[in-house]
């Protein structure tokens, strides 16, 4: 069960893996997450699905190295299975045919992105596409993205390739251009999210994020991940991941994110004296 | 009831009710080896010695899933440990459970006729069950009761907790086979994630599990019905499905500042130190903080769970914050015994009005509202109402609140046509477990709300025998 059927390293830190998992691959909607252990002694984390291959019964899983469960299955070869994957979890999006939708994706965001403009494209909408990144490097999935979009837009914060500047100022573009807008679906960053939600504010204009809280359990009997939406506590797992970018708190999100921050250090800490630990790069690779 | 008779010439017991050997507070403050130790053989022949072996036995009315306790007892007498165990396991297969954290006190001890004789010494029931139960597994680890033939009938259980493992026992060994889906990635529902290892170890939870696994009971982990498939799915592929989740969503307060750093539901709190073992962190990868001054909202055993777990965590200092008195406290009087012993205090008639927190989002502390007892209300408990002008502050990096639970609504919003209460509990009736579906069946806290183990266990019970009566296998 769960075994690592493909692996590849697709940026600095940053893994995609095709999984074998045909119950979840066969049950997937858009904007679903799963919770994976790698071993006996692992915690949770919640990781979106990237993509899924229902007849070949995968699923595709991109994780950037960031914690001691990240860096562990950064360092799980082909072959190789994980300890629990559950899901799918949390509420799909929302897809209909809005009109125009513009997906926007920062660094790692664009994985779960991905499947999103991938329903969206599906169900008749127009898709336009933004993707970015600190630097060219950290591109990633531009490919896979240009499938699934009618126009693909790619900025890096450093000019390295595509439009000079952030996600946000190329959205900004597009809107003021004159560009007709139904829906912007917005994943990264919290800062990133934090921005587009502030932008689109201003025009009006309706705001898909999905949010990444610490979660447990994932089915809602814990309430690890709670956020505050529009003044009321909701939970990220059962209620969302998907959420009003407009009514989100995204400083209270950034704050409940860095909880752990000193435990999850002593932890990667352990984990890189083990023998396994030692295979892996340096932390802190990338935002 | 009342003109039952009593049995005529009930013999003064001789032997006064023998005490449990226990590590001491002191030693156990700080470690999560189990708090209670067990009866030695002699101990539980003492104990057992004290039955009055009641013709009519009141003792089997007070238990949900009526154990033959006279009968099992008069075995312990004869120093057959073996046959008593399944004697208790005819009626119970999880009786190392059981006799860990059924609230005996209120149930078959409460109407054993020696405490009826006004002495409050009834027979220790509880500490005799979990005794031959050990002693089972500890002597003939392997042993199984004879199954019958299979009958061809398959029932799917979702949630592997007391209700569903009750179920799945009570059906297996009427060859039914039985097919238990489990959400999270252990088996055994809050009896693993919730009940602190030092009251109920991990390992007996898996022991009984495996009992039934070798009885034929086939599980699945990491499975979510409702996400992965529905009930409405499963009642195509079987011929009956129980639906025992629990009452797994948890209430907050509803004050300002609740979603600071190092608030904790009583759920997440358990769950971390329990099923993902963060007591051990960093040897297991799971955090948890680890509270210097701990502040407790709630008076159940949950909130006495809680407590304890955090002292053992290493906290200085930890409070209970419950806004009635000690004897309105929900929890088992054994519980809160233990938890005084251990030094967990007390603030009583104090109600939280807001958690107090830093620049950085984390709780500093707590501001209370003093109150004080009023006009009884429709429990029938008197009423705290806020004494004017007395609010106060509490200084505490971590607060735990266990205020009780809400059925989780994954399952009976994923069912067509499945009735649910206002409170969005299953509507199923008590007797059988029977809901407004055709060969659907509920039992345990997502139907009557968060309450015991063995309430749990004993509607599982209910739910098995009204499932073989509807199959028609007797």
């Amino acid at each position: 069960m769960f075994e690592i059927l493909e692996k590849e390293r697709i940026g600095p830190g940053v893994n995609r893996a095709v999984i074998s998992a045909p119950e979840i691959a066969r049950a997937h909607r858009p904007g679903q997450f799963v919770i994976l252990r790698c071993y006996d002694q692992g915690e949770r984390i919640p990781l979106t699905i990237a993509d899924k291959d229902p007849e070949k019964g995968t699923i595709t899983l991109v994780w950037q190295e960031v914690g001691v469960t990240t860096f562990h299955f950064g360092t799980m070869e082909v072959g190789e299975s994980l300890q629990d994957v559950c899901g799918p979890l949390g509420k799909p999006t929302h897809i209909e045919n809005f009109g125009t939708v513009v997906g926007v994706g920062g660094g790692i965001g664009v994985a779960p992105l991905h499947p999103i403009t991938k329903g969206m494209m599906a169900a008749g909408n127009h898709v336009i596409s933004i993707i970015g990144a600190r630097t060219e490097g950290l591109l990633i999935m531009t490919e896979d993205m240009r499938k699934v979009s009618h126009e693909l837009l790619i900025s890096t914060d450093d000019g390295s390739f595509g439009i000079h500047g952030f996600v946000t100022q190329v959205l900004k573009d597009l809107i003021d251009k004159g560009t007709k807008v139904d829906l912007v679906v917005a994943i990264g960053p919290v800062p990133m999210m934090k921005a587009v939600a502030n932008l689109t504010r201003g025009y009006n204009l309706p705001t898909v994020v999905s949010v990444n809280p610490i979660m447990v359990d994932g089915t809602g009997m814990c309430g690890a991940c709670r956020v505050e939406v529009g003044g009321k506590t909701m939970f990220g797992c059962v209620d969302g991941p998907e959420f009003d970018g407009h009514q989100v708190d995204f400083d209270l999100l950034t704050k409940r994110l860095a909880m752990y921050k000193g435990p999850e250090l002593i932890a990667l800490n352990r984990f890189r004296e083990t023998e396994r630990g030692c295979k892996c790069s340096i932390p802190g690779g990338g935002a | 009831m009342t003109e039952q008779q009593e049995p005529k010439k009930a013999p003064k017991p001789k032997v006064p009710r023998q005490k449990m050997p226990e590590q001491s507070a002191v030693e156990r403050a700080h470690n999560f080896y189990e708090v209670a130790l067990g009866y030695s053989n002699d101990l539980a022949l003492m104990e057992a010695s004290r039955c009055l072996h009641c013709k009519k036995p009141y003792c089997m009315k007070g238990c949900p899933v009526e154990v033959d306790i006279p009968d099992f007892i008069e075995m312990v007498k004869q120093g057959d440990f073996i046959s008593a165990a399944w004697k208790v396991k005819e009626k119970n297969s999880l009786p190392r459970i059981a006799g860990r954290v059924c609230p005996q006190e209120s149930q078959c001890e409460s109407t054993c006729v020696l405490n009826k004789k006004g002495k409050g010494e009834p027979c220790a029931i509880g500490r005799l069950e979990r005794f031959v139960a050990d002693w089972a597994a500890q002597h003939a680890p392997n042993q199984m009761p004879e199954l019958p033939k299979p009958t061809g009938l398959k029932v799917a259980v979702v949630g592997s907790g007391p209700a569903g493992l009750t179920l799945a026992g009570g059906l297996i060994k009427k060859g039914i086979a039985v097919t238990v889906l489990e959400a999270l990635h252990e088996l055994g529902g809050v009896l693993v994630y919730g009940i602190p290892e030092f009251r109920l170890p991990k390992a007996i939870v898996r022991a009984e599990i495996d009992e039934l696994r070798r009885m034929g009971v086939e599980f699945k982990t990491n499975w979510v019905v409702g996400r992965v498939e529905t009930v409405d799915d499963l009642i195509d592929r079987y011929d009956g499905v129980f639906i025992g989740t629990g009452a797994g969503a948890p209430l907050f307060l509803r004050i300002p500042g609740e979603n600071l750093n190092g608030v904790y539901s009583a759920n997440e709190y358990l769950t971390r130190s329990n099923l993902m073992r963060a007591y051990m962190f960093p040897e297991a990868d799971t955090p948890i903080a680890k509270g210097r001054r701990v502040v407790v909202f709630g008076g159940g055993n949950v909130a006495m769970d809680s407590a304890r777990t955090a002292l053992r965590l290493g906290a200085e200092e930890v409070t209970i914050v419950y806004r009635r008195t000690m004897a309105e406290l929900p929890a088992r009087a054994e519980e809160v015994h233990h938890a005084e012993e251990e030094g967990i205090k007390f603030k009583l008639l104090t109600a939280p009005l807001e958690i107090l927190g830093n620049e950085t989002g984390w709780i500093v502390g707590i501001r209370c509202q003093q109150m004080e007892l009023g006009e009884p209300d429709d429990s029938g408990r008197r009423r705290p109402v806020p004494v004017e002008g007395k609010i106060f502050d509490i200084e505490c990096d971590t607060a735990i609140v266990a205020i009780g639970n809400a059925a989780n609504p994954l399952v009976p919003s994923t069912t067509k046509d499945l009735e649910t209460n206002k409170w969005g509990n299953i509507v199923a009736d008590l007797e059988t477990g029977k809901t407004s579906r055709d060969r659907i069946w509920a039992g345990g806290d997502i139907v009557t709300g968060a309450a015991t183990v063995i309430l749990a266990m004993g509607a599982g019970r209910k739910a098995a025998n009204s499932m073989m009566q509807t199959f028609g296998v007797s």
